[in-house]
């Protein structure tokens, strides 16, 4: 265990978080979360009818994520604008890990968009998208069942780490980065995915080791909202 | 719900008397508030507020071959979205054609004004140049996405450092203190016109019931160094002059907070 992480975090440390509500006015909801250097900004709009006609769902709303990674927030090059094989991919998770606790049945016919935004990312950019999608969607007055949280997790050097940050992720050994979204209430995960080596022992583990952290970034993320409505007095 | 004429005869009589629909004065900008180092990953970059809108600029400079004509000359890109996050009008998608003018007038404005020596960014002739590219997001749009955002991209260029280079490809990581050195701050001041009168920082509301709009690109010396008008109504000569004086006047105003 005489694993040093990069920038001298225990193996168990989020690294610092900001989260706030009601970030963008035009927007019904909105949210802002992060975490170490990597930041998403969430608008949601709706629910509205949704357009084209084919989509709606007269059985209840639909939920659509759009994830957008901004042309100055990678670590390398410019990216370049626009949907991406890889930002189409995170928009459908990001619209799977939220699925579970909103509900839109309410709502037959509508859309309720989830429009996010990454200004700066060291690693861990999907999760942070999903923390501020749910502060967004909460903000918004959609009705959940619970907050939902996410953050990655994962191995580095033999060890099992959370939050990994992109010098972790570029480690030159054996690297897995296991990005998780929890319903905290429940324990359930509504995002899992994986890349990287694992033993089963190890992925216990790491789900483990993810609970204690999805709490504080649920706290985090409520106090946001209670800060949002500070002003408001019954 | 009245209608856009409706609404659009009452702003005229209000603004006879000088009242704009948020008790501004007709040449009065609303607050404006800026944020540099916003992001972490951008090489420059600043958050600007102007009343409820928002504008986030991100500043990348990346090295490229030059253009054989200019062998020993950098570039300069701007490009603003118009993403569906800062208003419920706006939708997803390639740039529209909204999105191409903003980002041409407020690149035109940069440009013209020579505000940075093309040739300092030059790294080996012929061979390699820097190109600084800024990005602008409207987070929140509530107007005057032009003069904001050619603000957001002045603060944004101010905040840059250049990347070092490392075995002939450019190393994000190491930063150096270089700056990009901007000779001039060529400030955009749009100033619209509805009914009789001229309205500097219009909001969304009063932009959707403009008759025409003329931006104007002045530099330190009062000079001017790019206009583009818009709308559908003519211009007449003693508009543009009054609509030139008032956006210098406002301009001087503006470059001061950029220091």
């Amino acid at each position: 265990m005489s694993y040093e992480r990069p920038d001298g975090r225990k193996h168990e440390d989020l690294r610092p978080i900001t989260a706030k509500a009601g970030v963008i006015k035009n927007a019904t909801g909105s949210g802002y979360f992060k975490i170490g250097n990597t930041a998403a900004y969430a608008g949601v709009y709706g629910p509205q009818e949704m357009h084209p006609k084919f989509l709606q769902n007269p059985k209840g709303g639909v939920l659509r994520c759009t994830y957008n990674l901004l042309p100055f927030a990678g670590m390398g090059d410019r990216v370049r604008p626009g949907p991406s094989r890889r930002s189409k991919e995170i928009s459908l998770v990001t619209e799977k890990s939220l699925l579970p606790v909103v509900d839109l049945s309410e709502y037959p016919n509508a859309v309720v968009d989830v429009f996010i935004e990454l200004t700066e990312t060291d690693a861990g950019s999907r999760c942070a998208g999903i923390c501020a999608a749910a502060i967004a969607l909460a903000d918004a007055g959609i009705v959940m069942k619970d907050m939902v949280a996410a953050v990655s997790c994962g191995k580095v050097a033999g060890n099992v780490v959370v939050d990994l940050d992109y010098k972790e992720e570029a480690y030159e050994g054996e690297v897995a980065d296991i990005p998780i979204a929890m319903v905290p209430s429940t324990g359930e995960i509504t995002l899992l995915q994986m890349d990287g080596p694992v033993s089963e022992e190890e992925l216990k583990q790491a789900l483990e080791m993810v609970k204690p952290a999805i709490q504080q970034i649920v706290d985090a993320q409520n106090k946001a909202i209670r800060d949002s409505f500070g002003g408001v007095k019954k | 719900m009245i209608s856009n004429d409706e609404a659009k005869k009452h702003l005229i009589k209000a603004l006879k008397e000088g009242v704009r629909l948020d008790e501004r004065k007709v040449d009065e900008f609303r607050e404006l508030k800026i944020e540099y180092g916003v992001s972490s990953t951008a090489e420059g970059s600043a958050l600007v507020t102007c009343g409820d809108t928002q504008i986030l600029a991100g500043v990348k400079i990346e090295l490229g071959t030059p253009y054989p004509d200019t062998p020993d000359e950098g570039g300069l890109m701007v490009g603003m979205e118009l993403a569906p996050i800062a208003h419920e009008d706006l939708e997803s998608g390639p740039p529209g054609i909204n999105a191409i003018e903003i980002s041409r007038v407020i690149d035109r404005g940069i440009r013209e004004s020579e505000s940075f020596d093309k040739k300092k960014l030059c790294v080996k002739a012929g061979e390699q140049v820097w190109t600084v590219i800024v990005d602008l997001l409207p987070l929140n749009h509530d107007g005057n996405l032009i003069d904001i955002g050619g603000l957001a991209a002045l603060a944004a260029i101010k905040n840059a450092v250049f990347p070092s280079i490392k075995d002939g490809v450019a190393d994000y990581k190491n930063k150096t203190k270089d700056k990009v050195e901007l000779e001039k701050l060529p400030i955009p001041v749009t100033v619209i016109k509805i009914g009789d009168s001229f309205l500097v920082d219009p909001t969304y509301a009063e932009e959707e019931m403009l008759d025409a709009r003329l931006t104007v690109t002045t530099m330190d010396d009062g000079r001017l160094c790019a206009m583009q008008k818009g709308g559908d109504v003519p211009l007449t000569a003693e508009d543009v002059e009054k609509m030139v004086s008032l956006a210098v006047e406002r301009g001087k105003e503006i470059r001061k907070l950029l220091g």
